[in-house]
């Protein structure tokens, strides 16, 4: 078994060598984010600074419009479109899976596929249109609504799996005992599909949370403007970034994502859930 | 399996309608509106604002000027570039650098894969104007941490975003959206029974005999569906544009970002705008009934 050693021993380093290549390549880029915030002279180089400092981040605090833009207008976007998504997609998915229809993973897909190609800067077009007729330029709702709209297709899918892995025989047994499908499906199914519900939801308020286009293309009043664009105010006159206070701002903003990235992958582990079939 | 049905019809129904409606008013509106759009002279501001006209084909007629279509900031040049950038880094990028991560960390565990995914699920998962400004930082060209490592191996210091700004975006988009295929193929990957590769190695297979005879007839189904969707994604992404703004020169213009600058800057041209994106959808469609094709004749043939 010679050989077989050689073989099994060369495959481990190899791994190690790609593993480390690929921590390289992602990481790096990354490595801004963690040094420039607390430097007070940051510039575009990762630099450990000498003396860490805080000062980025009273100054970020002060500046009034960026900080409400990042725990006003981002968490009124993020949790209006995860509350949407998240109900919209559960009761979809939940009706999908009870009910009898033909061709019913042949339609999600095409709906996936639909949703992938009205999609971008070429949707937004006619969207804004639509969402000017509707009187809702510049209003959260009219962000909220087209984003969800957008996302409901994946959503609808990623909770496909979770709502068809459950087990029917809970919820027959509420029906026979005389319970209505809407309070069985409160009581009875709801709690079982949780888990999907709140990845969903995640999955969701990401999204939101990051969004930078609907936002721009929708949104018209500098108040209303989320982080993800009221990084403009960090900019000089002359349209350089004082990149100090953005690098602080950068790590305001992203922080939440991590946290939510962290209790998924704690509670459920970070996968797609059943493969996606083809 | 066979799934019993728990509710009626009429019950299945009123659980989906909510979503049937989002999907009808932000989906297949738009898509219908956006083809009667192509064919007026509609824009936000001045006369034709309230009471665009009918042109007929006019704004396909300019989109497909072929005298200059295919000069920077052109449709034809937007094109180019956007099929470039689809190459480069959804399929060679995305799809091929998740399945190579995938398929390393088959059946391993520990610390090495849970390092490598986690930091490829970060670069997925992080704001995009966060990437953006990370990402002109690693690039830049004195102080970037890209050309200090290559300045260090003696390869110079090449100023990216200036002198090879397409390569940059590629580069850039590749790392930002591998996590979906790595995601996708490892779950694929698990569906493989393990006896199927403990045979394969009972018979002396080597590491490309295994992906060629068991992975990739197995999970052809997973890679044509990765392969749709990231082609599509990549080709409506507008995230490059908060890297370059679509420059220097108009040299990273994607279609995504031709559109955005037509309708949504300067005259706000919303029928040349709706041209452009019935051409894309098009395009995508023509590419996803491709994809299609290929998944059902294995359908038949399999």
């Amino acid at each position: 078994m010679n050989r077989y050693r050689i073989r099994t021993t060369t495959s481990r380093a190899l791994l190690l060598v790609f593993a480390f290549i690929m921590s390289a390549f992602f990481a790096l880029p990354l490595l801004w984010l963690l040094t420039a915030p607390f430097s007070t002279q940051a510039n575009l180089a990762v630099k450990i600074p000498e003396t860490p400092s805080l000062a980025n981040f009273e100054a970020v605090f002060r500046n009034k419009f960026a900080i409400r833009a990042l725990f006003q207008n981002n968490l009124i976007l993020g949790g209006g479109v995860m509350v949407l998504v998240a109900s919209i997609a559960t009761l979809a998915s939940y009706g999908l899976s009870r009910t009898r229809v033909p061709g019913r993973d042949v339609l999600v897909y095409i709906l996936i596929l639909f949703s992938s190609v009205v999609s971008g800067t070429a949707a937004m077009v006619p969207l804004f249109l639509l969402i000017f007729n509707l009187g809702l330029i510049d209003t959260y709702l009219g962000v909220i609504l087209v984003m969800t709209g957008g996302l409901l297709p994946s959503g609808i899918f990623i909770m496909r799996d979770f709502v068809d892995s459950i087990p029917r025989s809970y919820e027959e047994a509420a029906l026979v005992a005389g319970a209505s499908s809407f309070r069985m499906f409160r009581d009875v199914a709801f709690p079982l599909v949780r888990p999907g519900v709140m990845v969903v939801a995640i999955w969701a308020f990401v999204n939101a949370w990051g969004a930078f286009l609907i936002p721009s293309v929708l949104l018209r009043s500098p108040e209303h403007m989320p982080a993800s664009i009221a990084f403009y105010s960090f900019y000089t006159e002359a349209g350089t970034p004082n990149l100090t206070l953005v690098s602080a701002y950068a790590f305001l903003y992203t922080i939440p994502v991590l946290l939510l990235y962290l209790i998924v992958n704690w509670r459920f582990g970070f996968r797609f859930f059943g493969g996606i079939k083809s | 399996m066979e799934r019993r049905a728990i509710f009626s019809a009429k019950v299945g129904f009123l659980f989906l309608a909510p979503a049937l409606a989002f999907v009808a008013v932000f989906l297949l509106y738009p898509f219908v509106r956006v083809f009667l759009l192509s064919f007026t002279n509609q824009t936000l501001l001045g006369t034709t604002a309230p009471n665009p006209e009918w042109v007929g084909f006019d704004n396909y007629r300019r989109l497909f000027d072929f005298d200059r279509w295919m000069r920077l900031g052109e449709f034809g040049s937007a094109l180019k570039i956007t099929t470039q950038f689809v190459i480069g880094s959804a399929l060679i990028g995305q799809v091929g650098l998740g399945l190579l991560i995938a398929w390393a960390f088959y059946r391993k565990k520990g610390v090495l894969r849970e390092a490598v995914y986690t930091l490829v699920i970060l670069a997925w998962i992080i704001p995009e104007t966060v990437v953006a400004f990370t990402w002109v930082a690693f690039l830049d060209r004195d102080f970037g941490t890209l050309n200090a490592l290559l300045d260090a191996v003696g390869l110079g210091r090449p100023d990216w975003l200036f002198k090879h700004p397409l390569e940059s975006i590629i580069l850039f988009n590749s790392w930002r959206g591998a996590a979906f295929s790595m995601l996708l193929f490892s779950s694929a990957l698990e569906t493989i029974p393990p006896s199927y590769i403990e045979t394969a190695e009972v018979a002396g297979a080597n590491a490309w005999q295994k992906f060629r005879d068991i992975f990739f007839p197995l999970l052809r189904g997973h890679i044509l569906t990765d392969l749709i969707l990231i082609t599509l994604w990549t080709f409506n992404v507008f995230t490059p544009f908060l890297l370059t703004g679509g420059g220097p020169a108009r040299r990273t213009e994607l279609v995504s970002i031709y559109t955005y600058r037509t309708a949504f800057h300067g005259q706000h041209e919303f029928g040349k705008g709706g041209a452009i994106a019935v051409v894309m959808m098009l395009i995508n469609f023509a590419l996803a009934l491709i994809y299609l094709s290929l998944i059902r004749r294995r359908r038949v043939h399999g």
